[in-house]
C-alpha cells in the first residue's frame, strides 16, 4: 500500500479529534430528545394519535373488515398477477416474435404507470366502457384485477430472470431424455425458476399488500373497506387520527414479518451449495 | 445394422468451423472412444449425434433413421439415445429416484409404479439403490454421475453417448463411474464415449478415434491406436496425455 501522501497527523491528535466528533453526534441526539420532551404537548399527542377510547371502538371491525379485505384484495391480486406474470415471462422468452413484443410492451406500459391510475381506470373507466357488465366478484374482482395488472408486469420480469438463471444444461438434459421444449419448461425449468424467485416474489407480495389500499379509489361499500379506507372513515367519524395509526400498525404487523421472511429465504438460498 | 452412422458431418459456429467432414460408424454393441486435444471438436461431435447442436452439413443416422432429416421426430429419436454430460445435469429439485422416473412418466407415459420399479432397478445397477431418496446436492460428484447414467438407462436407449463423464470428478471418484460404464459395455450396450481416460479406452473400448482440428486423424482398434499410433499427431498427443510430467520445461528467455 502506498504511504499516505498528506503529512500524517500524530496518532494522539487523530484519536482526540475522533472522540470530539463522536461526542458531538451523541450530543445532538440528546439535545433533540430534550427539546422534544420539553416542547411537545404530550397530552394532545396521546388524545390525537393514541386515544384509548377510540382504539376500543375500532375493534373488532378493523380486523374483521379492514384487515380481512386488505388480505382478500391482496390474495386475489397476487394469484391473478402471478399467473399472468408467469404467462408473460414465457411469452417474453418465446421464439415467436409477436408474443415477445406483446410481453415487452405490457411490461413497459404497466411498469411505467402509477398504480393509482390503473385503479381509477379499472374502477371508473371499465364500468363506463362496458355498461351493464360487471367483473366477477364485483369490487373484489375490480381491486384484484387492478392489483394483478400492475403486479403482473413486475412479476413477469422477476420470473423471466429466474428462468434465465436456470443453467443451460438443465434444458439439454431434459431434451436429451426426449422431452419437448414445452414439456421441459413445465417439468424441469419453471419449477426450479419459481424456487429461486420466491424471495423477490415475497417482496412483491409486500408491495401488493400496501398497494391494495388504492382500492379506496374504486368506491367500496362499508363492508368492502380495506384498512386504509377503514382508518380514513373512522378518523373522520371520530375526528381523531388514532384509527390511521392503528391501521398503520396493522399493515406493519404483516409487512415487517413478510419482509423478514423474504430476507431469510434469500439468505438461505445464497448459502445453498450448488 | 449400424447403430450410429455419421457421414460428412460439418458444424460451424459462425466463421469457426469446428467439424470439417467427419465420417464415423459405430456398430451395434460396439464401444468407441473419441480422444483428442481440447478444441478438437469431440464434444461437438457427440452433441450433434442427438442434435443438441444442429449440424451445418452431412447426415447422421441412428439405427438407420436419419436424425438430420428436417421431418424427423426428434423427441422420439432422442428417447433412444441416452446422453451423459460432463456436468451431470441432474435435476436439483428432484430426488435421485425422481430424476430417474420423471422422463419415464412424462415422456414414455409409463405408470408411476412401473416407472419406480424400473428406476430402482437402474439405481441398483449403478450401485446407488440406497441413495434413491437423496437430492443431488447431497450426493458426491461420482454418485451424481451414476444417477445420471441410471436416468439415461431407464429410458431403454439403444445407444449411449458419454461426454467426458469423468472430467468434472475428483480423481478418487472416477473409478466408480468407469466401473459402471465397463459393466454397461460388458452387457453389450452401444457406446460412444468422449474421454481423456486412456486406460478406460485401452481396456474397454473396441475402437479408438483420434480427432484433431475437426477431422478424424486416426481410427482403429483401441489397443493398436493407443500402443502404436500411426500418425505423428496421434503419437504426440498420446505422449503428452500418457505421461504429462515428461513434457519439456518451458524455455526461459530474457525478461
Amino acid at each position: 500500500m502506498a504511504a499516505n501522501p498528506a503529512p500524517a497527523r500524530s496518532g494522539a491528535a487523530r484519536r482526540r479529534r475522533r472522540r470530539l466528533v463522536r461526542g458531538g453526534e451523541y450530543g445532538l441526539v440528546v439535545a433533540v430528545l430534550v427539546a422534544v420532551g420539553a416542547l411537545a404537548d404530550w397530552n394532545s399527542l396521546r388524545t390525537n394519535f393514541f386515544n384509548t377510547d377510540v382504539i376500543g371502538g375500532l375493534f373488532p371491525d378493523i380486523i374483521t373488515i379492514g384487515l380481512r379485505n386488505t388480505v382478500v384484495y391482496t390474495a386475489i391480486g397476487f394469484v391473478l398477477g402471478l399467473t399472468a406474470g408467469l404467462v408473460l415471462a414465457l411469452m417474453r422468452l418465446s421464439s415467436v416474435p409477436p408474443y415477445r413484443w406483446f410481453a415487452i410492451g405490457y411490461v413497459e406500459v404497466f411498469r411505467g404507470l402509477p398504480a393509482l391510475l390503473i385503479f381509477i381506470f379499472v374502477g371508473v373507466g371499465v364500468p363506463l366502457a362496458f355498461p351493464g357488465t360487471s367483473l366477477p366478484g364485483g369490487v373484489y374482482g375490480q381491486a384484484g384485477l387492478a392489483l394483478a395488472l400492475v403486479s403482473a408486469a413486475y412479476m413477469a420480469e422477476t420470473i423471466r430472470a429466474g428462468i434465465q438463471a436456470v443453467p443451460r444444461g438443465q434444458m439439454e438434459a431434459a431434451r436429451s431424455l426426449g422431452m419437448s421444449h414445452s414439456r421441459a419448461m413445465r417439468t424441469i425449468i419453471v419449477p426450479q425458476a419459481l424456487r429461486t424467485v420466491v424471495p423477490p416474489l415475497t417482496n412483491e407480495l409486500v408491495l401488493l399488500f400496501k398497494d391494495s389500499s388504492l382500492a379506496l379509489f374504486i368506491g367500496v361499500s362499508l363492508d368492502q373497506r380495506e384498512l386504509a379506507k377503514f382508518g380514513q372513515d373512522l378518523a373522520g367519524e371520530k375526528n381523531n387520527t388514532t384509527p390511521i395509526v392503528v391501521a398503520g400498525l396493522c399493515y406493519l404487523a404483516v409487512t415487517i414479518p413478510l419482509g423478514y421472511l423474504a430476507r431469510r429465504l434469500e439468505a438461505r438460498r445464497g448459502g445453498e451449495a450448488r | 445394422m449400424r447403430a450410429i452412422e455419421i457421414e460428412g458431418l460439418r458444424k460451424a459456429f459462425g466463421d469457426d468451423e469446428v467439424l470439417r467432414g467427419i465420417d464415423l460408424a459405430v456398430e451395434a454393441g460396439e464401444v468407441v472412444c473419441v480422444i483428442g486435444p481440447s478444441g478438437s471438436g469431440k464434444s461437438t461431435l457427440l452433441r450433434c449425434v442427438n442434435l443438441l447442436e444442429v449440424p451445418t452439413g452431412g447426415t447422421i443416422r441412428v439405427d438407420g433413421d436419419e436424425i438430420t432429416d428436417p421431418d424427423a421426430d426428434l423427441d422420439a429419436l432422442r428417447r433412444r439415445i441416452g446422453m451423459v454430460f460432463q456436468q451431470f445435469n441432474l435435476f436439483p429439485h428432484l430426488t435421485a429416484l425422481e430424476n430417474v422416473m420423471v422422463a419415464q412418466v412424462k415422456v414414455l407415459r409409463r405408470p408411476r409404479a412401473e416407472a419406480e420399479r424400473i428406476a430402482r432397478e437402474n439405481l441398483d445397477r449403478v450401485g446407488l439403490a440406497d441413495r434413491a431418496d437423496a437430492f443431488p446436492t447431497r450426493l458426491s460428484g461420482g454418485q451424481q454421475q451414476r444417477v445420471a447414467i441410471a436416468r439415461a438407462l431407464a429410458m431403454g436407449p439403444s445407444v449411449m453417448l458419454f461426454d467426458e463423464p469423468t472430467s468434472a470428478l475428483d480423481p478418487e471418484l472416477v473409478g466408480d463411474v468407469l466401473g459402471v460404464m465397463r459393466g454397461l459395455a460388458e452387457d453389450g450396450m452401444t457406446m460412444l464415449v468422449v474421454t481423456h481416460e486412456m486406460s478406460f479406452a485401452r481396456e474397454v473400448a473396441d475402437r479408438v478415434v483420434f480427432l484433431d482440428g475437426g477431422v478424424v486423424v486416426e481410427d482403429g482398434p483401441a489397443a493398436r491406436v493407443i500402443a502404436e499410433p500411426e500418425k505423428p499427431r496421434t503419437r504426440e498427443f498420446l505422449a503428452r496425455v500418457l505421461d504429462p510430467a515428461a513434457a519439456a520445461p518451458p524455455k526461459r528467455g530474457k525478461e
